[in-house]
């Protein structure tokens, strides 16, 4: 366990992103203290469905990331499509329009290397589902700036490529079951 | 360690202004350390502070970090539904005016200008309009007024140019040669491309339409203060403005000077006081 009270949890998946998510995000209770960021690799169609479906599936508040905004603890963010999300020093968050990041936008090594920087060892870094292999970078960032990396098992993740290249590349990460997941960021909240 | 990096940014952005007049200092700093960490790595310097040095003594490197700090890469018709509010919604208000200005601030290697462009074309004000194509970068703006791209990225702007509720065939607009599909200059006869920062420069003409999108989402809030007040000084009475899709006025000081003209596309009219 690190020994920074944890302030913050950043997610990252692509593949199989939204049957993990709804084992995880509706077991977070309305008072959730932590806020909690979410990278999923959607096609740069404007739509906001990702916070829209959850909304209604979730008791914590969910909502699109917006510019500039102070981050409120308890609340869901996802990035929006077609747009990186970032996270400032002063911990409100940014979005940009730089180019693809391993050909995707949002990526999830530009979340979690920003929020890693701003968060520190009070940062816990999660990697779901998913076919490629962006967010390895941004959980060994997390890891390194000393924040608690979490795996989903590949053995049982939809797609495994991801959880596999997190697990390479950032050795001090946790292997968790989806539920273990859920129940662990109930576990860091009451910290 | 990061204590030092982030110093050394500071110092770096500083050495960017005093010496060239480049102001990044209150760009959004997140964004600006990924492509400064980006430059450094693939330019092959230890440090900033090397960066530094070589950009003193250099003038090629503060081409090459500018190319760093400025460029996105845009499409054509980017977001088709807000050039179709554009063209279905304020393009019957600029009808009425006899001669009309369009402002692209932070054009970058000119997609949305030729969007613009193509689309008064079709809508017939191309003749009365003049249009201001301005950024910060040279080497952009030269791209912008060269208007070639590579044309595996002509699929993607003609399906955007008919979502956007195009009334003629992009093919109608370019040639191809040697791999890029180059835009035909006639597309440049009413476009004034200009060197102008919306960071340090001033009102230089009154507009009917100021589009400006993606960029404000780079500067800190005090910037955006600076540039959306140039905007409204900028517009003519009951002119536009047209900001990316995650853009807003919402918090900005000059928020009560415009009023939501369609909100979804984040088009917004100036208001009388």
């Amino acid at each position: 366990m690190s020994a920074a009270p944890v302030e913050a949890v950043v997610i990252g998946a692509s593949a199989g992103a939204v049957q993990a998510l709804s084992i995880i995000l509706p077991a977070l209770p309305s008072d959730y203290r932590l806020p909690v960021l979410i990278v999923v690799h959607v096609p740069p169609d404007r739509r906001n469905a990702l916070a829209e479906l959850f909304q209604t599936k979730c008791q914590v508040r969910v909502r699109e990331a917006e510019d500039k905004e102070p981050i409120e603890p308890g609340v869901v963010y996802f990035a929006p499509p077609d747009y990186h999300l970032l996270v400032e020093d002063d911990r409100s968050l940014a979005l940009s329009t730089e180019e693809p990041v391993l050909h995707s936008r949002p990526s999830i090594d530009v979340l979690f290397e920003s929020a890693a920087e701003a968060f520190g060892p009070a940062l816990v870094g999660v990697m779901l589902s998913g076919a490629n292999h962006d967010g390895a970078r941004g959980l060994r960032a997390v890891a390194a700036a000393g924040g608690v990396a979490v795996v989903e098992e590949p053995t049982t993740a939809f797609a495994s490529a991801m959880p596999e290249a997190a697990l390479a590349a950032c050795e001090a990460a946790r292997v968790m079951s989806l539920d273990a997941i859920a129940s662990f960021l109930l576990q860091l909240a009451d910290e | 360690m990061d204590e030092i990096e982030d110093l050394e940014i500071r110092l770096l952005l500083e050495a960017l202004y005093q010496r060239y007049h480049y102001d990044f200092r209150h760009y959004a700093r997140a964004s600006v350390k990924r492509r400064l960490r980006q430059a450094r790595q693939q330019l092959g310097y230890p440090s900033f502070s090397a960066m530094q040095d070589a950009l003193f003594r250099d003038p090629i490197m503060l081409s090459r970090l500018l190319d760093f700090l400025t460029v996105q890469v845009s499409e054509m018709f980017r977001d088709p539904s807000y050039f179709r509010a554009i063209r279905e919604k304020v393009t019957p208000h600029l009808r009425t005016y006899p001669s009309l200005k369009v402002w692209i601030a932070g054009c970058s290697t000119g997609e949305e200008l030729y969007s613009f462009v193509i689309l008064f074309r079709e809508e017939g004000l191309e003749e009365r309009t003049i249009f201001y194509a301005t950024d910060i970068n040279p080497t952009a703006l030269d791209a912008a007024a060269r208007g070639i791209y590579p044309i595996q990225r002509l699929k993607a702007f003609t399906e955007n140019h008919q979502r956007s509720g195009g009334k003629s065939s992009l093919s109608d607009y370019y040639s191809t040669a040697y791999g890029g599909a180059v835009f035909d200059k006639s597309l440049r006869d009413r476009v004034v491309f200009s060197d102008h920062s919306l960071v340090t420069d001033a009102v230089f003409a009154e507009m009917q339409l100021i589009s400006c999108r993606n960029v404000l989402i780079y500067f800190d809030r005090p910037l955006q203060d600076r540039a959306v007040g140039l905007f409204r000084d900028s517009l003519a009475r009951k002119g536009f403005l047209g900001l990316g899709s995650k853009e807003s006025l919402r918090f900005s000081t000059h928020g009560q000077a415009f009023a939501d003209f369609d909100r979804d596309e984040k088009i917004y009219q100036k208001q009388e006081p």
